[in-house]
């Protein structure tokens, strides 16, 4: 069951998104987020999924991939649309319903700016390995290490916390395995009787999670980290010509839709 | 030939602990050997295996890597550069989410210039037969192969010693027997001195020489064939002798008399043979 998790899950390809520098990518969906919350109209709107859609098929993600991770957010999709349904002012559908046509326009627009941007930022972790793009991040934050912001160190955390992932969920099924069979019940109750069922499950994951992290810690000192300072990298990052397109593009698109805005489209 | 860690005295106890779990270790390794140090839960192996990168500092006395004391802070990176140390649960020493990022970590590190680390990866992960498995993700690995990794990941910092602390104990014999293969290979052809910390008796008879620890001391120290010809004693400390020479214990107790040297399955079935042909000589004569 705790399988199923998409967050951060990479897949590997060597299509021109896969090829471009992970620092383009998060500037590019920067860009397509800004578009994206400032489409108002029907047109704007349908040039932002004539994007996604284009940028799925260049990096070969299936529609089948996308809705994987779109499932775990259907929830919060449905009950935006319903709340925006039911609580937009305008001309009712029929004399005395609730629901107005503004409602059920506003809704669509607010699934489909939902459903966008999730896709949005799959993409960039689909097709972007987790130390590239923590990587990219550390250099586009790079400036902030001035402030004394701990750039490195944060960036370092997100990866270990992403690799740490699958090993603690594996560790999760074992725990709760072992707790099943000296007959733990995590599906029977009201919500606080299996929120209180989950304690027997945490307390373990926790302890070894702290003695996981002390062991990487030695570990990782073992082979000589030292923080930040004069380390190099296995793949150093350049920008290329793509790249330059590619930022070229993103810029264009928000262009684009600041004009469609302006006519009201 | 020359040491390359080198124990002088060495206690140490936990601080406010009253017991020493290390007592009074004097030991010095030379290059290029392969020692294998035994000892049950408790005995201090692992306590000693962590002086020689300066993880844990002696009480009293001093630890020596390559001629720099590791209580010297500023010489501690050339320490740690030295002596490559490769831990129990793999799990928990692999930083990266692909094989050869992971794998890079320690030449990183150390500021090495991207394409000799490129070069130093391929080379460690071919070393250790894990080449094709560069681009994978680590936890999706069987666990000898994951073991496998974290030696590349030493050997890309290129060490002159490895110390390996107790790297097959959460393995399958299978990955057991890949890792021990590869640390073996690392030793004889690559001329990487190694310090292998286990508690199994059948990983040892291929080492040089054989240190067995008890109480935080030193209750043996020699070659295999010297420390297991004392099987008695052995079975007091609470090991158990390979299969070999418990073969060959038994044999001499009925009266042959097997050297034992003979530790290997092939070398030990052919001293036996001989043995028997010898026996069937005298019947005859």
């Amino acid at each position: 069951m705790l399988k199923d998790i998409t967050l951060g899950q990479y897949f590997p390809g060597n299509t021109v998104i896969h090829r471009l520098d992970p620092r383009t990518k998060l500037i590019f969906v920067l860009l397509y987020i800004i578009a994206l919350f400032n489409a108002k109209g029907w047109a704007a709107n349908g040039v932002m999924i004539a994007v996604t859609l284009l940028s799925m098929a260049i990096s070969h993600i299936s529609l089948k991939n996308i809705f994987k991770g779109l499932k775990p957010m259907m929830f919060i999709i449905a009950l935006t649309a319903l709340l925006n349904l039911f609580y937009t002012q305008g001309t009712p559908i029929r004399e005395g319903w609730i629901i107005t046509w503004e409602g059920i326009e506003r809704s669509v627009k607010m699934m489909l700016r939902i459903t966008l941007l999730i896709t949005g930022t799959f993409l960039l972790t689909y097709t972007t390995s987790p130390m590239a793009l923590t990587d990219g991040l550390e250099r586009l934050m790079n400036p902030l290490k001035k402030l004394h912001v701990p750039v490195h160190e944060m960036t370092l955390m997100m990866s270990m916390a992403l690799r740490f992932i699958p090993t603690l969920i594996e560790e999760t099924d074992k725990i709760m395995s072992a707790q099943k069979a000296r007959g733990a019940d995590f599906e029977t109750g009201n919500l606080i009787e299996r929120a209180k069922a989950l304690l027997p499950i945490l307390v373990p994951l926790f302890v070894s999670a702290f003695r996981r992290a002390d062991e990487l810690a030695v570990a990782m000192e073992s082979r000589c980290y030292h923080g930040g300072e004069g380390r190099t990298r296995l793949k150093q990052l350049h920008f290329t010509g793509i790249d330059f397109v590619a930022l070229f593009l993103g810029l264009l698109l928000v262009a684009g839709i600041f004009v469609l805005k302006h006519y009201g489209l | 030939m020359a040491a390359i860690v080198e124990f002088d005295h060495v206690f140490f106890r936990y601080p406010e602990a009253t017991e020493n779990i290390l007592c009074d270790i004097c030991l010095s390794f030379e290059k290029g050997s392969f020692t294998a140090v035994l000892g049950h839960n408790g005995s201090g192996k692992s306590t000693l295996a962590k002086h020689m990168n300066g993880i844990l500092l002696p009480t009293e006395g001093t630890v020596r890597v390559s001629g720099l004391p590791t209580t010297d802070e500023e010489k501690l990176l050339d320490i740690r550069h030295t002596v490559g140390m490769v831990f129990q649960n793999p799990d928990n020493q692999i930083v990266a989410n692909v094989v050869e990022e992971d794998v890079a970590f320690a030449p990183e590190n150390l500021g090495v210039p991207s394409e000799e680390i490129r070069q130093r990866v391929d080379d460690a992960l071919r070393q250790v037969g894990m080449y094709e498995y560069r681009l994978h993700a680590p936890h999706l690995l069987s666990g000898g192969q994951k073991q496998r990794v974290a030696i590349a990941g030493v050997l890309a910092m290129q060490p002159e010693l490895i110390v390996l602390d107790e790297p097959t104990a959460m393995l399958d014999p299978q990955g057991r027997k890949e890792v021990i293969s590869t640390i073996e290979r690392l030793c004889r052809d690559r001329g990487i001195t190694v310090i292998l910390i286990t508690h199994h008796m059948d990983e040892c008879i291929h080492a040089d020489r054989l240190i067995v620890m008890s109480n935080g001391g030193i209750a043996a120290d020699g070659s295999p064939a010297e420390i297991f010809s004392h099987i008695d004693e052995m079975e007091r400390e609470g090991l158990d002798v390979p299969e070999t020479v418990r073969m060959i214990h038994d044999l001499n107790e009925d009266g042959y008399d097997l050297s034992y040297s003979a530790l290997q399955a092939e070398a030990c079935a052919e001293e036996i043979a001989t043995a028997i042909l010898r026996r069937r000589a005298v019947w005859q004569s």
